[in-house]
């Protein structure tokens, strides 16, 4: 980590900054920013980099705008990054700063970690904007008072592509997933969708094999033989839908299924919070602002990160206040309209505290559609057809 | 009922004495890298100048001869020659200029830089630059006083309202509004500026001298949904009596009363409405729907859309000149 450069810019910024209205009694606010070295495997694509300060500098780049607007209201934001390593407890790290500073807190952990956060003491009223967990048990379920999800559920991207696939007219799908507990979830996400919207799973078909190491000599061989072996002989489909959230096969499949059919899920057409194919709704200035800053695209990571951020930062700005309860209130109001570059006024659903957003939904190298879809209705947001409605959640947390 | 009779004579008796009648309409076509250029009787297009890439904000110079457009893909503002038609010289205003506005001297410009947060101050003869202000971040609604003594920017990413004193050039006040200001417009009195928030879905109605948010003006479309409600493009009628906002995806104008800041009407235009231009001598409003790739004239007396032309792809704001 090079954090000290980042402490630089950040200085360098503020010292050139010229807008007056400086003030010398400036308030200290401190966000922490949580996460853990969680062991995960290296992209399939040789293509691909190996990013080690996904989410961390999207956070940085948008400290930067929050100082330039606390500055013109005496505020000064610090944020403190704590990385654990994979044997080591997030929540015991970040406990004794919290006793003595504002307890806000962006949380890059999965869902073992953020839950276990959620509930220790040390963060009763506290405010936790989580940028990695996508379970759906979260939003449904196990619902936390001081939890709020910036990063959209599995059942928020499946319902996006669900509604794309529907107005494609391509309702019948050939599933193919992964043997990962979070491959399960994200097939019992997709199967939700499919009833909800009229689409049916054909058949459904895991792959079981290991992928090793992606660099190996003549591998490409291999891969052509075994990905028709998976997907032949399926019912008639018109998609195959790949779930495979840790990158293990997902990329082999196009161009290699045993039916010429287009391959959509977490690989192929995805659905995500941001993709650097997407431009619209002055887009280009967040793509731009970011890549000058980091010296690379912009991830969903990197993305969801910058909302956080960015999300604290007016919600302190806005209420003159550092009290979670107002903060709270704030954060949970139907007008928040928090602006993420999605041409919508961003909200959070009150019942389970999840961030109501539009999805994009996008090929590998250009964007396709931005979901929900035209038609799909709502009696209050068109963003509440993708995800989990107020009727369908367990949840409550908040009153309306 | 008298009132808007009178209006029409008024509009009569302009037909018949101010040459002004005559006139061209510039529309930028922010897809094609064009300029339209539309005879605004007959409606017809005489030329489609092309221009550098992404030309967005554009104004006609004081004099009239000029038609500054920003190009802000190729860093840079292109100048048309209203009676040649073509692109005659540029100028250098740094990075990304997205809008612009010149003093009621004609010798200056003020642009707003969006990439760069900043907004530079230039001569319109040959470009000198006289000041490059740091203002918010995404820097793009762009006006200066008709009295010439301020110009307010308004900051897209720090939603702000930036008074900038044109004499010392440098930044007075910065004012808070809704979410992602995208446009500023003083009343025709000049004692109030008016700011809409994209996706605040509001406009701030804020005193000049005071510098104190009087009023917040809200939209309510029956049938469509709030979140859809995006204002942006600002123009108030020659008589000061009324506010037009361009609604973004809501596809409409409101038209609001500017002593009551009721909204007396919402015209359906073609979709996604930004910029707006008002004839000068009252009588035309002129709109450019970014997603129809067509233009929507309304006529100010009836406050009725009568027409829509088509245009390039993507069109994006609107000058008129004679």
């Amino acid at each position: 980590m090079t954090f000290n450069k980042y402490i630089f810019i950040v200085i360098a910024y503020v010292i050139t900054m010229s807008i007056p209205c400086y003030a010398e009694n400036e308030k200290l606010v401190q966000f922490f920013y949580l996460g853990k070295d969680y062991p995960s495997s290296p992209p399939l694509s040789l293509l691909e980099k190996i990013l080690t300060d996904e989410g961390i500098k999207g956070a940085h780049l948008s400290m930067e705008v929050n100082n330039q607007m606390g500055r013109m209201f005496d505020y000064k934001f610090e944020l403190k990054e704590i990385i654990v390593a994979k044997d080591e407890d997030p929540v015991e790290s970040v406990k004794k700063h919290l006793q003595q500073s504002n307890k806000l807190i962006i949380a890059d952990l999965e869902s073992k970690d953020l839950i276990k956060l959620a509930n220790s003491p040390a963060t009763k009223n506290a405010i936790i904007l989580n940028i990695n967990a996508e379970d759906d048990d979260l939003r449904v379920s196990e619902c936390h008072n001081n939890v709020f999800h910036i990063i959209p559920s599995l059942s928020m991207r499946t319902d996006a592509l669900a509604q794309y696939l529907i107005w494609k007219k391509w309702k019948k799908w050939f599933l193919v997933s992964g043997k990962h507990q979070t491959d399960k979830d994200y097939v019992k996400a997709v199967a939700r969708s499919a009833k909800k919207f009229g689409a049916k799973i054909v058949e459904q078909r895991s792959y079981k094999l290991e992928t090793g190491n992606k660099r190996v000599d003549s591998g490409h061989q291999q891969i052509q033989t075994q990905m028709p072996m998976l997907t032949r002989g399926a019912k008639k489909h018109d998609v195959v839908f790949v779930a495979d959230l840790n990158e293990s096969f997902g990329l082999y499949l196009p161009y290699r299924t045993a039916e010429p059919r287009p391959v959509v899920g977490t690989y192929g057409l995805v659905a995500t919070a941001w993709h650097r194919s997407f431009e619209q709704y002055a887009g280009t200035q967040l793509q731009n602002a970011f890549e000058e800053f980091a010296g690379r695209i912009m991830t969903e990571k990197d993305y969801l990160a910058w909302l956080a951020i960015k999300l604290l930062g007016k919600a302190v700005i806005r209420t003159q206040s550092i009290e979670p309860e107002t903060l709270r209130a704030y954060i949970l109001a139907d007008d928040l309209n928090l602006a993420g570059y999605k041409g919508r006024p961003l909200s959070f659903r009150k019942w389970n505290q999840q961030l109501r957003q539009p999805i994009l939904i996008s090929s590998d190298r250009a964007l396709v559609s931005v979901s929900p879809q035209e038609g799909f209705l709502h009696p209050k947001f068109y963003t509440d057809t993708i995800g989990f409605d107020k009727p369908e959640s367990k949840c409550n947390l908040s009153s309306s | 009922m008298k009132i808007i009779l009178l209006i029409s004579v008024a509009f009569l008796i302009n037909v018949h004495t101010d040459e002004a009648f005559a006139g061209k309409l510039f529309v930028s076509n922010e897809r094609d890298n064009t300029v339209t250029v539309i005879d605004h009787e007959s409606l017809k297009i005489i030329s489609t100048i092309p221009t550098g890439r992404r030309p967005r904000g554009l104004i006609t110079s004081i004099d009239g001869r000029e038609v500054f457009v920003c190009v802000g893909d190729d860093d840079r503002i292109d100048v048309i020659d209203v009676e040649k038609l073509k692109v005659v010289r540029t100028l250098d205003p740094g990075p990304d200029p997205e809008l612009l506005d010149t003093d009621p001297s004609g010798e200056r410009i003020y642009i707003a830089n969006e990439d760069d947060a900043m907004v530079t101050v230039m001569k319109a003869t040959d470009g000198e630059i006289l000041a490059q202000i740091p203002v918010g971040v995404e820097p793009e609604g762009m006006r200066v006083h008709p009295d010439n003594h301020i110009t307010v920017a308004t900051s897209e990413e720090t939603s702000m309202a930036h008074f900038i004193d044109n004499e010392t050039l440098e930044l007075e006040d910065n004012i808070l509004v809704d979410t992602r200001p995208r446009h500023a417009e003083y009343t025709r009195d000049g004692k109030q500026v008016w700011v809409s928030s994209e996706i605040g879905g509001t406009v701030s109605v804020i005193g000049v001298e005071n510098r104190e948010i009087i009023k917040k003006i809200s939209f309510d479309i029956r049938g469509i949904r709030s979140e859809l409600i995006q204002p942006v493009g600002m123009r108030m009628s020659k008589d000061g009596k009324y506010a037009f906002v361009a609604l973004g995806p809501a596809n409409h104008i409101a038209v609001v009363d500017t002593k009551t800041y009721e909204v007396k009407k919402y015209i359906l235009v073609g979709q996604r409405p930004w910029h707006i231009e008002i004839h000068p001598d009252g009588s035309k409003l002129y709109v450019a729907n970014g997603l129809t790739n067509d233009m929507t004239i309304i006529d100010v007396a009836s406050l009725k859309a009568t027409q829509s032309v088509p245009v390039g792809r993507l069109p994006w704001g609107i000058a008129f000149a004679k």
